[in-house]
């Protein structure tokens, strides 16, 4: 989901917004054991990672070779489509890789991501029992979760006449809020709301049933205030937009403005999106990128996400440590992992089904 | 062997800045590729029959109306602007046209914001039309074709008032007093010298604006809030998201070839109109 990071500016104010409110500066600290020496396995490796801007802890690359004696060098991307592209670039040089599972399906299907050998990763043990079964990569054999969540409705109380429930309130609004509702235009998102209102699979690549997308979405273009994938949040705050839809994460950065912020999973249910760490097929350093993986696993450097930017992790010790009140001001984080599960896991829609949506889209932003 | 070397740097930079580019995009045009964006070495006009779709034509027609419109409207303002330029005194006239040209000192994006703060429903266009009664709730200005009209308008006159003044400054004045003499009434001596003299400076200025408009993709998405799609936001998208170059290509091509279209014309009607060699 993110192209988040087109926003980072925005994102680190409220990470020091969050850990201000919570003061809870130690759980976030490292808890290194000064007994721990380099593993000699890692002797002579680099790692090279691609992640979001924003999407962890800037001195984590610092305290990562501090401890394991690997020098780490951060490159950022701003969609899935931009990493998918840089590694496939060839001598990409990138080890370790963040993207959302479906793109990781892809290309694992591809053969370009290595396996994932769990022996070398023992905090793979925290994850929850559901991070183990999602539809793109069962077993997490190529892939390892980083953060998950859902899309739905974020909007603001005072705005709306009545709370929404459905992702009709969206498709068809109510007269007052006609004109102030914003969409996502990310193709799987657009498509979204319209499929699950339908009753239809978010990974459907069934053409007829895509045209009946197509036609919801077309008669909910004129509704709409705008497409927009990176400032609805801002424009509830300002009030501009009274109703968007929205990843879970980001209608918490306007709830962390003050604003009368209510967020809603609607009742036809919504998609389980998760963002995931991979390791290159092409990486010569594969030891250090599971240390990396496994380092990033613990409970007090992945908490870090959910304190900073709010976002839900698969990680049980690390849910267990945030803070309280991190947890009561946000109200996506109190999904637990059933709840979640209950989501439609996004899967890769294959060669012709990605043509497919990319025809609707291009129809939907023609007409 | 001294003209080579005078011409050395620039042929170098527009062979390998603008001829490659352009070779590479005419080749990948008649590829293939696959989701991941790789391209398969074989050659095939698939990208050909794809971009006829009515779906992309009507974008690309949507997108010369667009840059259509928004040349009038700087044809409109920018001749009474620079005739009022040419006018002024010697002094005045370098104050003058710094001052159409310092909006260009300004990073572009910041300016084109500058427009999302200006015409959203809670912003001072809106607000001041409610506060003095004109119109009774928000009025919806940003999000429309309109909004990406005067985006286009702003960033894109200075680029028809400067070739048209340049025009009309080089004007003669003796032509329009001997028509004068000769009885002609203002109008007729405006339609018969003055425009036909200035048309090739309207025309440089015309294209000048025109083909930016017509490739543009960052103001339609600010201003038009994805809303509003130009040529230029499909380019980008099928070179950047959907990873499809050959499509992408010749959607690109398609916008060259209207530029060589319009270029012959405006070379062709110059001709015409050049003030020196009358047929």
């Amino acid at each position: 989901m993110r192209h988040h990071r087109a926003a980072g500016g925005r994102t680190i104010a409220i990470g020091l917004t969050a850990a201000l409110a919570v003061t809870t500066a130690g759980s976030v600290a490292l808890a290194q054991d000064p007994a721990t020496s380099p593993d000699p396995a890692l002797a002579g490796q680099s790692l090279v990672i691609s992640n979001w801007a924003a999407y962890m802890p800037e001195d984590l690359p610092a305290r990562f070779e501090a401890e394991t004696g690997v020098p780490v060098t951060i490159t950022n991307h701003a969609t899935n489509e931009e990493v998918v592209a840089k590694l496939l670039a060839g001598n990409s040089g990138i080890d370790v890789a963040f993207m959302s599972g479906q793109f990781a399906q892809a290309l694992t299907e591809g053969g370009f991501l290595a396996a994932i050998d769990h022996a070398q990763v023992p905090n793979i043990a925290n994850l929850y029992p559901e991070a183990n079964e999602l539809a793109y990569d069962p077993g997490n054999t190529h892939s390892v979760p980083y953060a998950w969540g859902t899309t739905g409705l974020c909007y603001r109380t005072d705005l709306v006449d009545a709370p929404p429930t459905s992702w009709y309130d969206l498709l068809t609004p109510a007269e007052g809020v006609s004109g102030k509702t914003t969409a996502l235009f990310t193709q799987r998102w657009l498509m979204l709301p319209a499929q699950k209102a339908l009753g239809f699979s978010a990974n459907t690549t069934d053409p007829a049933e895509m045209e009946q997308v197509r036609d919801l979405l077309l008669a909910m273009k004129p509704t709409l205030l705008a497409f927009d994938d990176t400032t609805f949040y801002s424009r509830l705050v300002s009030g501009e937009a009274a109703l968007v839809e929205a990843w879970d994460g980001w209608c918490n950065y306007a709830i962390a403005e003050g604003a009368d912020v209510g967020w809603v999973v609607p009742s036809e249910g919504s998609d389980l999106w998760v963002d995931t760490m991979t390791i290159l097929e092409s990486s010569p350093n594969k030891e250090a990128a599971h240390a990396f993986i496994d380092y990033i696993l613990r409970p007090d450097v992945h908490s870090w996400v959910v304190e900073n930017i709010s976002y839900k992790v698969p990680n049980a010790p690390a849910m267990a440590a945030v803070d309280p009140a991190v947890l009561a001001a946000f109200p996506n984080l109190a999904m637990t992992p059933a709840e979640l599960l209950q989501q439609e896991s996004l899967v890769d829609l294959g060669e012709d089904g990605a043509a497919l949506y990319q025809d609707i889209a291009d129809q939907i932003a023609a007409q | 062997m001294g003209r080579l070397l005078l011409l050395g740097p620039g042929l170098l930079y527009l062979t390998v800045l603008f001829l490659l580019p352009i070779a590479a995009i005419v080749g990948i045009s008649f590829l293939e590729s696959n989701r991941f964006g790789q391209l398969r070495w074989e050659v095939t006009f698939a990208s050909f029959e794809r971009a006829l779709d009515p779906l992309y034509l009507r974008v690309l027609a949507t997108s010369v109306v667009i840059a259509g419109i928004t040349t009038l409207l700087a044809v409109l303002i920018g001749y009474p602007t620079a005739w009022a330029i040419a006018r002024l005194p010697p002094r005045w006239r370098l104050v003058v046209l710094i001052l159409v040209v310092l909006p260009f000192w300004t990073n572009f994006l910041v300016r084109t914001y500058a427009w999302i703060v200006l015409l959203n429903t809670e912003g001072p266009i809106s607000g001041v039309l409610q506060g003095v009664g004109l119109i009774e709730s928000p009025l919806q200005l940003l999000y429309t074709p309109g909004a990406v009209i005067a985006g286009l308008l702003y960033a894109y006159l200075p680029l028809m008032i400067l070739p048209l003044y340049v025009a009309i400054d080089r004007l003669d004045p003796e032509l329009r007093e001997a028509a004068r003499d000769l009885g002609a009434s203002r109008a007729r001596v405006f339609l018969t010298v003055t425009l036909p003299m200035t048309l090739p400076g309207a025309l440089v200025g015309a294209i000048f604006v025109f083909v930016p408009s017509l490739g543009n993709f960052v103001i339609p998405e600010l201003l038009g809030g994805g809303k509003t799609v130009m040529i230029g936001n499909l380019i980008r998208d099928q070179f950047l998201k959907t990873r499809n170059w050959p499509l992408a290509s010749v959607l690109a091509l398609s916008i060259l070839g209207i530029l060589l279209v319009l270029l012959i014309l405006q070379s062709r009607l110059s001709r015409r109109y050049a003030p020196v060699s009358h047929d």
